[in-house]
């Protein structure tokens, strides 16, 4: 590592923060790029498992309340793209390499969604486990995506309420109501578990060591299961993983090792939703190109 | 328009805005670029909105135990009076969707300057708040006409769906939006029971709502 | 017709300082207010906006101060020294 990176990286481990025009390492510009990019598509790739259940929301209340959700994670991937374009890749190349499958989306949009049940886990469970992940972002080194990350965290604390309510009013309503519950929390705990990423430790992952990312991926992961697992059990929900437990000496959560080459396939596009979405993205893109050519188009 | 009950009144207005306001719904992430899917989720929510209070008035004078809720989920698919152009499924496909928001904002803005007059105070009530964020669509509209109008196909989609727009006003005031939009009166196509399109639509809907018992809580 | 960048600065509370907020592609002044009203204030939160081309901003990043005019700053002055001494001299000096 030549001098000058070796400054840049004391510095950022410093707490230093880096701004859009300021020398950095190629690494660390080409893995903030990425990172940015995998989070940018990942907002908007969540938009699709949730979009169908705007037209079937069972009251008027909850049809508002998942649009507003929904125009906040589109609104999100905006601001986050916008990050990755001033380090120099426009949008457009972002979404070409998103839907030609070259670049990655997180592993929760992988899936499919099969009832109501879903849409109160997913935006109670699902947007908790983001939340983790983004306030930690809150102290990346790279200042312009941390301060994307205040308005991201603070519009999601939305979604949880609307998710946990969701949740709450299907667990005291009738029997079928809460075993839909049941059923999606039954899908939906394993890529819950894959969320935060493999246990690796903090000095071994890149991200963590150019403080792109403040938290180890196992932190983030233990944090959540101590703020969520209360939860979810004192409902009268059980979590299908027989192992799981807190050992009260260390305050570790065991857990069964989840399949971490499941994981690596999802995230490289064989999820089981993985194509059928990026498809329906690519379709409605090739139909609507001409209007971004028509309005946005470079002055003669 | 004066004459009619107030409950139909507000039924007609609130089914047209609940199933327009799910259409534009579903441009929903797939809108031509990132801010203008945001822009128009915001339209749609809107006119979610003013479907919800004008059920709400509704089932007030129909009182017979049905909430808003009620009025614009668990009706049966023929007994809804929303006009055709609302109905139309358009994603998507850019250039007839801006036709038709074009189309339905002026029409609507016809149509609440109307009830706006109207001796029922609040039901007037209801029509003055609803022109005041209509303002914030026709804006938004505009700005979009303004883009487009020298499209081909934008042209071409605004007089497929001229009939279609007339038949959202009642006939005294389609003069009036015949001479906005600069556009001759012609037939239009006239609300009538909802056919299988409809059906389906509804259908799909409602399968949330219907698997739990009329009354159950969500 | 243009694709243009366009940065949004926003006021919180009557009172407070303009903050800015983020930055979204827009080709014209409508479609950038219509923007800026649905990024920064569809909850309401903003009570004021400032709406501005990127490229009217002017950045302005180095400061030159090649001979130390520390007197305008406050880490110009040590008075505690002094201050002692002109306490002592006066019999005023603090236990």
């Amino acid at each position: 590592m030549d001098a000058r990176t070796q400054e840049f990286l004391e510095y950022v481990q410093a707490g230093g923060q880096v701004e859009t025009d300021d020398w950095m390492p190629d690494e660390y510009r080409a893995r903030l790029v990425k990172f940015i990019e995998m989070h940018g598509n990942s907002e908007l790739m969540g938009v699709l498992p949730e979009r169908d259940w705007i037209l079937r929301a069972p009251t008027l209340q909850r049809k508002l309340a998942l649009t507003a959700k929904i125009q906040d994670e589109v609104g999100h991937c905006q601001l986050i793209y916008r990050v990755v374009e001033d380090l120099g890749k426009p949008r457009e190349r972002c979404l070409d390499d998103l839907l030609s499958g070259k670049s990655k989306f997180h592993n929760v949009f992988h899936y499919p969604t099969k009832s109501w049940g879903d849409v109160g886990v997913i935006a109670w469970l699902v947007d908790a486990a983001a939340i983790i992940s983004q306030k930690a972002l809150l102290k990346c080194s790279y200042a312009p995506y941390a301060r994307v990350m205040k308005k991201v965290c603070w519009e999601e604390s939305f979604h949880i309420l609307h998710g946990r309510d969701t949740v709450l009013a299907m667990v005291t309503g009738t029997p079928a109501q809460f075993e839909l519950v049941q059923e999606a929390l039954n899908r939906w705990w394993t890529p819950l578990m894959h969320f935060h990423g493999t246990p690796i430790p903090a000095e071994e992952d890149p991200m963590f060591v150019w403080r792109i990312k403040s938290q180890a991926n196992e932190d983030a992961r233990q944090q959540f299961l101590d703020g969520y697992v209360p939860q979810i059990r004192e409902l009268g929900l059980e979590i299908p993983d027989p192992k799981l437990r807190k050992d009260e000496e260390t305050g570790v959560w065991e857990y069964t090792e989840p399949d971490w080459d499941e994981l690596m396939s999802v995230v490289t596009g064989h999820g089981p939703a993985s194509e059928e979405r990026l498809a329906f993205r690519r379709l409605s893109r090739n139909e609507v190109d001409w209007v971004a050519k028509v309005v946005l188009a470079e002055a003669a | 328009m004066r004459e009619r009950p107030r409950a139909e009144i507000a039924l007609e207005l609130a089914d047209d805005e609940l199933i327009l306001g799910w259409r534009n719904s579903e441009w929903t992430g797939i809108a031509p670029f990132l801010e203008e899917d945001v822009a128009f989720s915001s339209i749609a929510q809107n006119e979610i909105g003013h479907a919800r209070a004008l059920y709400e008035l509704a089932a007030r004078d129909l009182g017979d135990g049905r909430d808003a809720d009620a009025l614009a989920f668990d009706r049966k698919p023929e007994e809804y009076r929303c006009a055709p152009l609302v109905q139309l499924r358009l994603v998507p496909d850019w250039a007839r969707t801006i036709a038709r928001h074009v189309l339905y904002e002026t029409a609507d803005a016809i149509r609440i300057a109307a009830l706006k007059e109207h001796p029922d105070a609040e039901l007037a009530g209801i029509a003055a708040k609803i022109e005041r964020e209509e303002a914030y669509h026709r804006l938004h509209a505009e700005m979009w006409l303004e883009r487009l109008r020298a499209e081909e196909r934008f042209a071409a989609a605004t007089a497929e769906l001229w009939p279609d727009a007339l038949g959202v006003l009642d006939p005294e005031l389609r003069p009036a939006l015949a001479e906005r939009v600069g556009r001759p009166e012609v037939e239009a196509v006239e609300r009538t029971a909802p056919g299988a399109e409809f059906a389906e639509l509804w259908d799909e809907m409602t399968m949330v709502r219907r698997s739990a018992p009329v009354g159950a809580q969500w | 017709m243009a694709d243009l960048i366009w940065e949004v600065f926003r006021q919180e509370r009557k009172g407070q300082a303009f903050v800015h907020g983020g930055s979204f592609h827009a080709p014209d002044r409508a479609f950038a207010e219509a923007y800026a009203r649905e990024f920064y204030a569809r909850r309401q939160e903003s009570v004021a906006l400032w709406v501005v081309p990127r490229e009217e901003i002017m950045a302005i990043e180095e400061f030159p101060d090649e001979f130390d005019l520390k007197y305008r700053r406050v880490d110009g002055y040590s008075i505690k020294a002094r201050l002692k001494e002109a306490r002592e001299r006066a019999g005023t000096a603090q236990s």
